[in-house]
């Protein structure tokens, strides 16, 4: 029997970065908050400190940090015609798990998108015609453009303290910074993290050959921190364990170092850790969320009502709450009607390796952090024309090796034996003097109709629910993108005196094996027509209007960088639009 | 450890036979004249003076019981001689203070005289208390009848015999009590007295840092030069350079107390329960008055020997600190100010007892979580990953480098305390 829990004005579902910044945000304007979070507590000092958090074995081999794929997981099929089936055990993409969510595990790369990115559909067609577009991309524009949501990254950095070098401060190009991003209204709140040997390297070969290369934008500290909330983060120690890693001394953006030390204070607040969503209930008319009902780990139901949900869970989540919770109509691609699991996008990603003379190159791969980097950004978005190349989109690319750790850092040249004493000692020669970014190249990924989210038709999880069936592959345009980047990026390499490189295209089919980025994104997305989104330029839905969904499920298509940053101002956009907006007048926020 | 407590059980019995012919009686039944009723027991200075002086005197951190209702009594206040709960002070009138008279309430606080005439044992700090004026207990009575009467019956003595027998506190009251209101010296400065009220006055600092005697009464002339109490060494605050508040600004002081953290320290432990519950809800004036006083207090004068860095715990230690401790605390002892503390200036480091720095290595910490400074950030406990002659090296190493003095710590010390810390909870 469902027990039912005293109303609160607002229920969040997920504790992580933009569940953390909405209920610091609506617990501000007064209101009494319940977050309640699938996975457990996350408290940096005890359950990743500096004595143990640097175990390769523990949390990058054996996921210590990630869901469970007990606990639910999603089936996998590259197109229409196959069967999907389950995933079991995590490989493309690390679906978060607890409170904090991707923000402890992530590598804190902090970018902001591209100004054109925002309005990709128009600026793309009035650049290259209609005809330009494969026909069957789906790509639109988000509703919401960079500058009306510039204020809100600048919030984000802030909070973050996130270090780096402007690149064009209110319409200046700046020297050394990234010159083809958007206006920004100040300075990034730190200086770029100190760069290691190779990644300065790397700047000198690209500045040699006319690009402009800049630090990338890193929630690592490049020194002490104060951020508008009085909570404080150390200096990075370049430890070079981030992503796949919690940070143990307080020196990586995470809701843990910025937002929830304030946040747990607050009389207004409560988070549920352990309890798992299972449905958004709706009243009758399907118009109005009445909360929410989830279990515990007693496997008891609860039902917690309110009067405002936010729904914050990572994209594949959102998605399923959606569909599982009857909200906004399923997407039918074959149809083309329906918005709930459209436009689905994952990152187009590869990378080159670099092998240079022992003798003269000495690089200490181990010297890292999990955004430093030098980048280039003339091969992102619509930096370059597109029109000799017969492709859209793009990605930053740079040196941006994260780490050097034991397991997994093994790079040897093309003909290696696999194993041996040949390998080890291919390795043991290699080690320090090898460049191997990882992912060097950060492509977009555009949204095509037949890359999808819907509920499988055979498999459920635990509690009988449908699992989640991913439908996606890469298109030839996202091949012919990433053939040319990489070419461009190999280039690169080679003028820093490498003596050989190794090319790994991003091939097709789409692998749910490799790790590419935990970047999944679309699937509820913005946008100005409820025809082709799921929800209004305030993330707010435009089927129940007192529902609010966070995060890149919300993003149209993926562009050529990382998500973070873009999803966290957007929902400090939609604080802001509940705040100003909403509470005088609940109700929709955009009429069509 | 029994056979210690025995023979200060035998020597406790043996000096209340000897003494008892001899020593005259502190008066401790003074009379109050009970027809004297004050004006203005609910008027909201009174009430808000009394606030104000609760939090100064630290009440709720013993008498916050473990309920959840404020005041209401029941924590083990712990003893070298056996726990005594706390009893319950809100106004419920048959488990509370509420049917006290005030000549009662001012007879508990300032004299150690319970409502029935016997005496009060000294966990509650009243030869402090007897420093602030009649008018000031007034004041907090006042305040404490304004918060919600909670019904909770607490049985405070859970004192072992002897120690039970409350008339042996005749002959403690005779060796270490001195009634009398606070007195300011007349050729100090109004901050330094206002100081000096608070600290030996409501404050009590020296409850936890002076050094006591084998009856627990305070050691006047090492008074705040620092005392183990309670598996911590709550250090020396004098102004001593070495093991005190030497290094210390008062704008540090003032921002230790008020924020739990300054560019050299954290609060932790008990300290971090005292800046929530009191320091850091006085004011920044009578916080820097506070200082002014700490820091005329003078410190030792004897020199401590630097151990040699070709010692072999400090050549062990050096490499332990830096896999280990340098990634947030530095190289150079610095840390991060306000968050992670400076090794290299801590009066905790340097105190002759480690007790507390071995624990907070063994067990980890966290510091307190004040308005000013959330961030509360926390110290891994290391006592699973290094042993007692790895500990103990790297903690002689922390207290003989950059600039730091103390006597090295032994295999043996930190496996006493590993012991002793065994049956305590955090």
């Amino acid at each position: 029997m469902t027990r039912k829990l005293p109303r609160k004005d607002v229920v969040i579902i997920g504790l992580g970065w933009t569940g953390s910044i909405m209920a610091n945000e609506l617990t501000d304007e007064g209101l009494d908050v319940v977050a309640i979070e699938r996975g457990p507590w996350r408290d940096a000092a005890i359950d990743f400190p500096p004595n143990y958090d640097q175990d390769e074995l523990r949390y990058r081999i054996r996921h210590e940090l990630f869901l469970r794929p007990d606990q639910t997981t999603f089936t996998f099929r590259n197109n229409m015609s196959q069967t999907a089936l389950p995933i079991r055990t995590w490989g493309a993409f690390m679906p978060p798990n607890g409170v904090g969510g991707g923000g402890v595990h992530w590598n804190a790369e902090t970018w902001r998108f591209l100004p054109s990115d925002f309005v990709l559909k128009t600026h793309l067609t009035e650049r290259y015609g209609a005809g330009f577009l494969p026909p069957d991309m789906t790509i639109q524009d988000w509703g919401v453009t960079y500058d009306e949501i510039e204020p809100y990254y600048d919030r984000f950095e802030y909070l973050c303290g996130t270090s780096g070098l402007a690149g064009n401060l209110n319409g200046q190009i700046q020297a050394g910074g990234n010159p083809f991003e958007g206006p920004r209204s100040r300075p990034y709140p730190n200086p770029p993290q100190a760069q290691p040997f190779s990644h300065t390297l790397f700047a000198k070969a690209a500045r040699e050959l006319g690009y402009k290369p800049f630090p990338q934008p890193s929630g690592n500290m490049s020194q002490a921190y104060k951020n508008p909330l009085g909570v404080r983060l150390g200096p990075c120690t370049y430890c070079g364990f981030c992503e796949w890693f919690g940070c143990g001394n307080n020196s990586k953006a995470s809701p843990q170092t910025t937002i929830l030390p304030v946040l747990v204070r607050k009389s207004n607040f409560l988070a549920r850790d352990n309890c798992e969503v299972t449905r958004i209930n709706t009243d009758r008319s399907g118009k109005r969320a009445t909360g929410v009902t989830f279990v515990d780990t007693s496997g008891e139901e609860w039902e917690q009502p309110a009067d405002l949900v936010i729904l914050s869970a990572y994209t594949v989540f959102n998605v399923q709450l959606l569909l599982l919770s009857g909200i906004g109509k399923p997407y039918d691609p074959i149809a083309n009607e329906g918005v709930i699991g459209r436009n689905f996008t994952h990152q187009t990603i590869s990378d080159v390796t670099g092998f240079f003379d022992k003798a003269k190159f000495n690089f200490n791969p181990f010297i890292a952090s999990g955004a430093i980097g030098m980048c280039i950004d003339e091969f992102n978005g619509d930096n370059f024309d597109h029109g000799p190349h017969g492709f859209v989109g793009g990605g930053y690319m740079g040196q941006v090796q994260t780490n050097g750790r034991p397991i997994e850092t093994t790079p040897v040249p093309a003909g290696t034996p696999r194993w041996g004493a040949a390998w080890k000692s291919a390795v043991r020669d290699n080690y320090l003097s090898t460049v191997k970014p990882g992912t060097g190249v950060h492509g977009s990924f555009y949204s095509y109709r037949d890359i999808y989210l819907d509920l499988d038709p055979s498999y459920k999880d635990r509690l009988g629910r449908p699992l989640m069936r991913m439908t996606i592959d890469f298109h030839e345009n996202e091949l012919k993108q990433n053939a040319f980047l990489t070419d461009r990026f190999d280039e690169i390499i080679k003028a820093m005196g490498a003596r050989e490189t190794l090319k790994e295209y991003r091939k097709g089919p789409y692998d749910i094996t490799k790790y590419q980025t935990t970047h999944l994104c679309g699937g509820a997305v913005m946008g100005a027509e409820p025809s082709v989104s799921a929800i209004n330029r305030y993330l707010q839905s435009w089927d129940v209007s007192n529902l609010f969904v966070m995060g890149a499920s919300a993003f149209p298509q993926n562009a050529g960088y990382n998500p973070t940053g873009t999803l966290a101002a957007l929902a400090y956009w939609s604080a802001d639009a509940i705040r100003t907006q909403y509470l005088r007048n609940p109700g929709p926020l955009v009429h069509v | 450890m029994f056979r210690r407590l025995i023979a200060i059980a035998a020597g406790f019995v043996l000096a209340i036979v000897a003494c008892w012919a001899y020593f005259a009686w502190v008066d401790r039944t003074t009379p109050m004249d009970p027809s004297i009723v004050r004006a203005g027991a609910q008027d909201f200075a009174e009430i808000e003076r009394g606030r104000y002086l609760t939090a100064a005197a630290d009440c709720a951190a013993c008498h916050n019981g473990p309920g959840t209702s404020p005041l209401a009594g029941g924590r083990p206040v712990e003893t070298p001689f056996g726990d005594i709960l706390a009893p319950n002070i809100t106004p419920d009138r048959e488990t509370g203070i509420g049917a006290w008279s005030d000549a009662d309430f001012d007879g508990a606080v300032r004299l150690g005289r319970r409502r029935d005439g016997g005496l009060l044992y000294p966990a509650m700090p009243f030869p402090y208390y007897a420093k602030m004026s009649r008018d000031d207990v007034h004041s907090i009575r006042a305040y404490l009848n304004t918060v919600a009467p909670a019904r909770n019956k607490v049985a405070p003595n859970q004192l072992p015999f002897p120690f039970s027998i409350r008339a042996s506190m005749h002959v403690w009251d005779a060796l270490y009590f001195a009634p009398g209101a606070f007195e300011p010296e007349g050729a100090k400065s109004a901050a330094w007295n206002r100081g000096a009220y608070l600290v030996e006055g409501p404050g009590h600092c020296g409850a936890c840092h002076t050094p006591k005697t084998f009856l627990g009464g305070d050691e006047t002339s090492e008074a705040l030069q620092g005392y183990a109490i309670q598996g911590w060494f709550a250090p020396d605050i004098t102004n001593d350079e070495g093991r005190g508040l030497g290094g210390w600004s008062l704008e540090g002081i003032v921002s230790y107390l008020k924020t739990g953290h300054n560019r050299f320290a954290a609060a932790t432990g008990p300290m971090a329960e005292e800046v929530a519950l009191s320091s850091s809800r006085l004011t920044d004036a009578d916080l820097n008055a506070i200082a002014t006083y700490l820091k005329s207090q003078p410190g030792r004068t004897e020199a401590v020997a630097t151990l040699s860095s070709a010692d072999p715990a400090m050549i062990a230690g050096g490499a332990i600190y830096r896999d280990t401790c340098s990634g947030c605390h530095a190289g150079d002892g610095k840390g991060v100010p306000n968050l992670f503390p400076a090794l290299a200036d801590s009066s905790a480091v340097r105190s002759d007892d480690p007790a507390s720095l071995i624990r907070v290595i063994l067990r980890g910490a966290r510091s307190v979580a004040t308005p000013a400074e959330p961030t509360a950030p926390g110290m891994p406990a290391f006592g699973w990953q290094l042993n007692d002659e790895q500990l103990a090296a790297v903690v002689t190493y922390i207290r003989n480098s950059w600039g730091s003095s103390a006597p090295a710590v032994s295999p043996d010390d930190v496996r006493k305390t590993r012991a002793a810390l065994a049956w305590r909870s955090d």
